[in-house]
């Protein structure tokens, strides 16, 4: 059995419990505001009439873009936005935090206007020696729905220390 | 209007192994702020130099996400309106600064059919001024054919 510093039982028996569902709006503001931090200049993403005539119900998502958290003062983290309370917590007592890697897999086009459901789960939690000290290495799965089709999947990796 | 998007739409059939894609720039302080505005990451190592430092890092660091959707950009340019990202992952190895030039590369490792769909494999990776690849990964993208 592997000897952990940072990963306790506890948080073992959390990895695979699927979150509660959160809600993300998908809207043309919050895509030219993305397109434009991409350095995008294809109007497909700023156009709303030439994403139409190009077969959109509207300005589609940049790759990556899959909406925006409904932000709630009571339940979001304040500096990223993330619904806390919808998943059983981690308490690793770590304070630092940085992100790992990133796997996004598509289904569908997402369009301003769409609504999508989350729901995410731990999928696996190791630990590894860095220059920064024993990290938590944490995969987490997040499945996104539209009308309850899956439209997105993504997998993350957040590293604590 | 015809984008350049549309003139250059690139066909399975013109898609050889070893062909590379190519995208540089320079992130500034700039698009980290647009980038947390965007992505809706307010994490303060991305703009505050002081707290980066009180982390421990050197200063200021390009944030993971915003590299992972560079790499989507390059991807979206190169298969056109024609084509789709299936799926793209990668690994934030290296940390980079703003402000210095970033190379996002992708070289097509295999060509294949499956469901219908003419599909691409790619190794991506955006690389730092000294060629390091900071974020190494892979990709799927499915393309139009000719036939």
């Amino acid at each position: 059995m592997a000897e952990y510093e940072i990963i306790t039982p506890e948080m073992e028996a959390v990895v695979g419990i699927e979150s509660e569902p959160w809600t993300l709006e998908v809207d043309r503001l919050q895509i030219r505001l993305f397109a434009r931090a991409v350095g995008y200049t294809d109007p497909l993403f700023y156009d709303e009439e030439f994403a139409k005539s190009r077969g959109y119900r509207s300005l589609p998502c940049p790759p990556h873009y899959l909406g925006t958290l409904v932000f709630d003062p009571a339940t979001s983290d304040p500096t990223f936005g993330s619904p806390r309370g919808r998943r059983p917590r981690l308490d690793h007592g770590l304070k630092r935090v940085l992100n790992g890697g990133t796997e996004i897999e598509m289904f569908d086009t997402i369009c301003a206007g769409d609504t999508l459901t989350a729901t995410s789960k731990i999928a696996d939690l190791t630990e590894r020696k860095g220059r920064l000290g024993t990290m938590l290495i944490t995969v987490t799965e997040t499945t996104y729905r539209r009308d309850g089709d899956v439209v997105a999947i993504v997998r993350g990796t957040g590293i604590n220390y | 209007m015809t984008t350049e998007t549309e003139t250059a739409q690139t066909y399975f059939e013109d898609v050889t192994v070893g062909l590379e894609i190519e995208l540089k720039l320079v992130p500034t302080t700039q698009q980290l702020v647009q980038w947390a505005a965007g992505s809706g990451d307010f994490y303060q190592i991305h703009y505050d130099v002081e707290f980066a430092k009180s982390t421990g890092l050197p200063g200021l660091i390009v944030h993971g996400a915003l590299k992972h959707a560079l790499l989507g950009r390059m991807l979206h340019e190169w298969v056109g309106y024609g084509g789709k990202i299936k799926k793209w992952g990668v690994s934030y190895r290296g940390m980079d600064e703003p402000g210095q030039e970033m190379t996002c590369k992708g070289v097509v490792t295999a060509k294949r059919q499956k469901g219908g769909e003419h599909l691409v494999d790619l190794d991506i990776w955006t690389a730092n001024p000294r060629g390091e690849k900071t974020t190494p990964g892979t990709a799927t993208v499915a393309l139009p054919s000719r036939a």
